[in-house]
């Protein structure tokens, strides 16, 4: 490697003069290169600087060695090299990059809209009316299309899927999405504003706390301040809760996509039994108003950390309960094993994250490699699969309920009487952002990575902030999940990743 | 086949006995506002709607606050004691929120009662036994799309009630509305409005659907569901609870008071 890079830790916030510049020429070959040498791509994006330049932004992470790569490069030619080709992980920022700032990914193989923004802010940005876009179609006589949503069948965001089918059998799924579009990053420029705590907490609304844990942090590292060791211990266990809720849902959800009832309604309640405990923690079920910039909004005392110890134990075993019934029925087994399959290859080659990844075999894990907050103290063991299919996520994602559960119960058992508050623990630091920094913050949420990266102006106000839900890595495993599948199976794959719409569609 | 009967004999009968039996929500709940007059002064009227992210908190010319309901997020930031020590804006436990009319979510220190939601009598007659719903999300953040999925679930099941979520709008008596309502789902949301045949109901849940919520501001959104379409009960929150939008529900179908 013939060129260096600004090399930082997770939540470490560098000034921007550090991150290292490169030549038109020289930083696609740069980010191609770190990509060859098996690293992930966390965050890829432009930030127009004025009518003729486009500066692009990359965030790489070694997970090995616990270390993110930046660098930067400025465009003013209204074009760079697409790196997608070489490495399709880079495909959907790409088309992002060029939504955003109009600067052309020259060699891209299918440059289509990502969101269709109804705003379009400079002149170089395409605009297209949602939904306008041509899929890709697969000829011949037997061949049909079949065409879902926006508006689906059930209670659930909106999208657009397209499949190409040969009788039951789907040979193609194009996912068409940005109905959700509500123009949170535009907003967030010249931020934080009143409203920007409330935006992040509704990214994604079942991801409240992992999304507000990462702007926190963004936050407290641009204004060089680390939220209390105790704030820290309750975000992890909330982080956790949160895992566990959505965890148990999917579970349940997918016995109920292959017709087995008792799991999928003994998880619906299980799942409403764990956001129950997050309202014990803060009063609302999601978890809104706990993690705030600078700690959390409400603290802890001896009696709800042993309410909350004795309905998470009841819990649990109720969730032992409800799953094993799952792993010991054949005609459930025989449903997930051998469906929706992603190669460890595919999954490493499309950057896929979190336990869609991990049921491949990846074994990356934020709170492992990137570990931050609580996690420097503690560790939960990363659970995998080699399957790569719907068993794998599925069960991935029962061994992370209960290593999360075994770490709430944990911590619980050795009470934190630092953390012993009505009200939160933490100190109003929103308007301190240094200025002329750049900081990058990741959380495992329970989707998967998320990734922040925010850069100041002089003034200490946001200059560009980039979102990455880990949505917006595995959208594409899904459609390639479905090769191959009959399409009566793209419920139960679909539920094995439950991916968000509006943290895509931000 | 033992084991499956096995786990439901442990896993026990969990419906709620809602409504015969109240719901029982944590301490830290924050349902319905209310104002105290007896605390509000200068310092009070100058500082709490500056709190406000969403401008649901106002001083009135009169010297007193209203809170509009369908902005509120129930953050609990207004929640505050002023300089003497007490508080002009509190949050109780009664989660009971819904209204018809966005006027009735505009709460003071005068008027803070459940507000009457029962639906006219035509549709009353129609739906009161059985009312079938489309639920759209229009942008919602999934959070009140969860805590209107788990009202499906057997605590409180909601089929006992005679109500049911449908897949296709040509099966439903109305639409249960999530989100400020995109700027790109407007059409779709219009094409499923126009797809249920009348009479109709439209329910707007969440204080995105009712007002635009945190999102109110931003051009990409419009500001809930009442910009399209005709509105009948409003369920505020962030995102309501799960027993908030059921007692809306209820009560506009004359099944509680």
């Amino acid at each position: 490697m013939n060129f260096s890079t600004a090399k930082l830790h997770n939540n470490q916030t560098i000034h921007t003069d550090e991150v290292p510049l490169f030549r038109e020429d020289t930083f696609c070959d740069a980010l191609s290169e770190l990509l060859d040498r098996k690293m992930r791509i966390c965050s890829f994006f432009g930030d127009r600087i004025d009518q003729d330049v486009v500066k692009l932004y990359a965030v790489c992470a070694d997970d090995r060695g616990g270390v993110l790569h930046a660098l930067c490069g400025l465009f003013s030619h209204g074009s760079f090299s697409s790196l997608t080709g070489r490495h399709p992980q880079a495909h959907l920022f790409e088309r992002e990059i060029y939504e955003q700032t109009g600067c052309v990914p020259q060699g891209h193989p299918w440059l289509k809209p990502v969101r269709f923004p109804t705003t379009q802010h400079y002149p170089q940005c395409p605009s297209v009316s949602i939904g306008e876009t041509e899929f890709f179609r697969v000829s011949g006589d037997e061949i049909h299309q079949v065409a879902v949503g926006p508006v689906h069948a059930g209670i659930i965001e909106p999208g657009h899927f397209r499949f190409q089918c040969h009788g039951e059998t789907v040979l193609h799924l194009e996912i068409s999405l940005g109905y959700q579009h509500r123009g949170i990053e535009e907003h967030l420029v010249n931020g934080p504003h009143p409203a920007t705590p409330f935006q992040f907490e509704a990214i994604a609304g079942d991801t409240t706390i992992g999304h507000m844990t990462a702007y926190s942090r963004i936050v407290e590292s641009l204004c060089g301040y680390s939220a209390p060791h105790s704030a820290e211990r309750i975000r992890a266990i909330a982080l956790e809760l949160e895992r566990c809720a959505n965890h148990t849902g999917d579970l349940g959800a997918m016995a109920g996509d292959v017709g087995f009832l008792p799991t999928m309604s003994y998880c619906g309640r299980i799942r409403g039994d764990f956001l129950n405990h997050t309202a014990l923690l803060c009063g609302n079920r999601f978890g809104r108003g706990l993690v705030v910039p600078g700690g959390v909004g409400f603290g802890m005392d001896a009696e709800r950390e042993k309410t909350l110890t004795e309905r998470l134990s009841a819990t649990f075993e109720d969730f032992l309960g409800a799953t094993n019934l799952l792993w010991e029925s054949a005609s459930v087994m025989d449903r997930f094993e051998r469906t929706g399959i992603i190669s460890r290859e595919t999954a490493q080659s499309i950057g896929l994250v979190g336990p869609a990844a991990r049921a491949c075999g990846s074994l990356h894990d934020v709170r492992l490699d990137h570990a931050q907050g609580y996690y420097r103290f503690t560790h939960i063991p990363v659970c995998t699969a080699d399957s790569g299919d719907v068993f794998g996520r599925g069960h991935v994602r029962w061994q992370e309920v209960r290593e999360s559960v075994d770490f709430i119960l944990r911590e619980l058992a050795t009470p934190d009487t630092a953390g012993y508050r009505e009200r939160g623990l933490c100190s109003p630091v929103e308007n301190g952002c240094r200025s002329d920094m750049f900081t990058v913050s990741l959380v495992e949420g329970w989707r998967g990575e998320i990734c922040h990266t925010a850069i100041t102006d002089k003034t200490g106000k946001f200059r560009c902030y980039k979102v990455v839900d880990p949505s917006f890595h595995n959208w594409f495993g899904l459609a390639l999940a479905m090769r191959g599948q009959q399409i009566s199976d793209f419920p139960l794959c679909n539920k094995s990743f439950n991916l968000s719409y509006c943290g895509f569609d931000l | 086949m033992l084991e499956i009967i096995k786990t439901r004999i442990s896993q026990g009968h969990r419906t709620a006995r809602y409504p015969k039996v109240q719901p029982t929500l944590p301490d830290r709940f924050r349902g319905r506002p209310v104002i105290n007059q007896d605390n509000i002064d200068a310092h009070t009227l100058e500082t709490l709607p500056k709190l406000c992210a969403t401008g649901a908190l106002c001083s009135t010319a009169s010297g007193g606050l209203t809170l509009d309901m369908g902005k509120c997020l129930f953050c609990g930031r207004c929640d505050v004691c002023n300089p003497s020590g007490k508080k002009a804006v509190t949050f109780s436990n009664d989660h009971r929120l819904a209204a018809r009319s966005r006027d009735d979510l505009r709460i003071s220190t005068t008027q803070n009662s459940v507000a009457p939601s029962r639906l006219d009598d035509e549709r009353l007659r129609l739906f009161r036994r059985s009312l079938r719903l489309r639920q759209v999300s229009a942008g919602g953040c999934n959070a009140c799309e969860a805590d209107i999925n788990v009202l499906n679930t057997l605590v409180f099941d909601l089929s006992r009630f005679g109500i049911q979520f449908v897949a296709s709008p040509r099966h439903a008596d109305g639409l249960i509305i999530t989100g400020p309502v995109t700027k790109n789902m407007a059409l779709a949301l219009r094409k499923t409005f126009d797809a249920t045949p009348a009479p109709k109901v439209v329910i707007a849940v969440g204080a995105c659907a009712i007002s635009g919520g945190m999102f109110a501001a931003h051009d990409q959104v419009h500001h809930g569901a009442e910009d399209l379409l005709p509105v009948d009960l409003f369920i505020p929150g962030c995102p309501p609870h799960p027993y908030t939008i059921l007692d809306g529900l209820l009560r506009l179908l004359g099944r509680i008071d």
